[in-house]
C-alpha cells in the first residue's frame, strides 16, 4: 500500500535514491516541478512509461496538493 | 491524482511507493527548488514573514496584546494546537476589554492565501481591495506566516526590473 509522506520526508527519501513521479499534466510540469522530478502524466502512466524509472527504487508521486 | 498513480505504480511492481500528498503547492510554501520556465516567479510563501505573533482561543487579550505588541505587531492570529488559523485579532480587538477571551472578540475565518500564489496576481487585489496584510497558510489552513503588501511591491518590482535587465 503506497505510503503518504510529507515533505521532509520526501527529502529524506530523494537523498537516498528516491524517484520523484510529477503525475500533473506535462505543460504544468514544463511550467514548475520539483527539482529532479520525471514527469509522467497521470493519462500516461503505464507500463512503457514507467519503463525508465528503477522499480527496485523508492518512487514518490506527486500532484499540486491535496485533491 | 497522485493516489491514483501511487496505487498504480504498485500495480506495475514497484515495491516502494510513497504518496506525497500535498504536492507542488506544499513544496512552494516552504522556497524549496523547483524547475521549469515558470520557477523563478515570485510567490508569496516566499516572502510571507514568519514572525506573526500567534496566541490561542482560550488566551487573554491584555496578554495577547502585550506579546504582540513586544514584537512589534499590531494584531495576533489565532490557531489551535495544529497550528490552523481559526481568527485574527486586529489592532481594535487587542485595544478592547484587556479580560476578553481571544476566541469572544477574534475575527473567525479571516481570508487566506496559499503560499504558491504569484506576487503578479496578488499584489493588484491586495491594491484593489485595500488590503494591507494578507495571512498565508497551507492547503490545511496551517499558518506560513504574514505578508506585507508593501513587501510584496517592493518584490514585485524587483523581480520585473531584473527580468527586465536579463531580457
Amino acid at each position: 500500500m503506497p505510503t503518504d509522506v510529507r515533505r521532509d520526508e520526501v527529502m529524506r527519501l530523494v537523498a537516498i535514491g528516491a524517484q520523484l513521479v510529477d503525475v500533473l499534466p506535462r505543460a504544468e510540469y514544463d511550467a514548475e516541478h520539483i527539482a529532479g522530478a520525471i514527469s509522467i502524466p497521470l493519462k500516461t502512466l503505464d507500463r512503457e512509461t514507467t519503463a525508465r524509472l528503477d522499480a527496485s527504487r523508492p518512487a514518490i508521486t506527486y500532484c499540486w496538493d491535496l485533491q | 491524482m497522485s493516489p491514483r498513480a501511487a496505487w498504480r505504480l504498485e500495480s506495475l511492481g514497484f515495491a516502494e511507493v510513497y504518496e506525497y500528498a500535498a504536492g507542488l503547492a506544499d513544496w512552494l510554501a516552504f522556497g524549496l527548488p523547483t524547475e521549469g520556465h515558470d520557477a523563478d516567479q515570485p510567490r508569496v510563501g516566499q516572502i510571507a514573514r514568519r514572525d506573526a505573533p500567534v496566541c490561542a482561543l482560550g488566551d487573554r487579550i491584555g496578554d495577547v496584546r502585550d506579546r504582540a505588541r513586544a514584537a512589534g505587531w499590531d494584531e495576533c492570529l489565532v490557531l489551535n494546537d495544529e497550528r490552523v488559523v481559526l481568527g485574527r485579532l486586529r489592532a481594535a480587538a487587542l485595544a478592547g476589554d484587556p479580560e476578553a477571551i481571544a476566541a469572544d472578540v477574534m475575527e473567525p475565518g479571516p481570508t487566506t492565501v496559499r503560499p504558491d500564489e504569484r506576487l503578479t496576481t496578488l499584489w493588484p487585489r491586495m491594491r484593489d481591495t485595500h488590503v494591507g496584510r494578507i495571512i498565508v497558510t497551507t492547503p490545511d489552513g496551517r499558518l506560513v506566516g504574514v505578508a506585507e503588501r508593501e513587501a510584496i511591491e517592493r518584490e514585485r518590482v524587483e523581480h520585473e526590473s531584473g527580468a527586465g535587465r536579463r531580457a
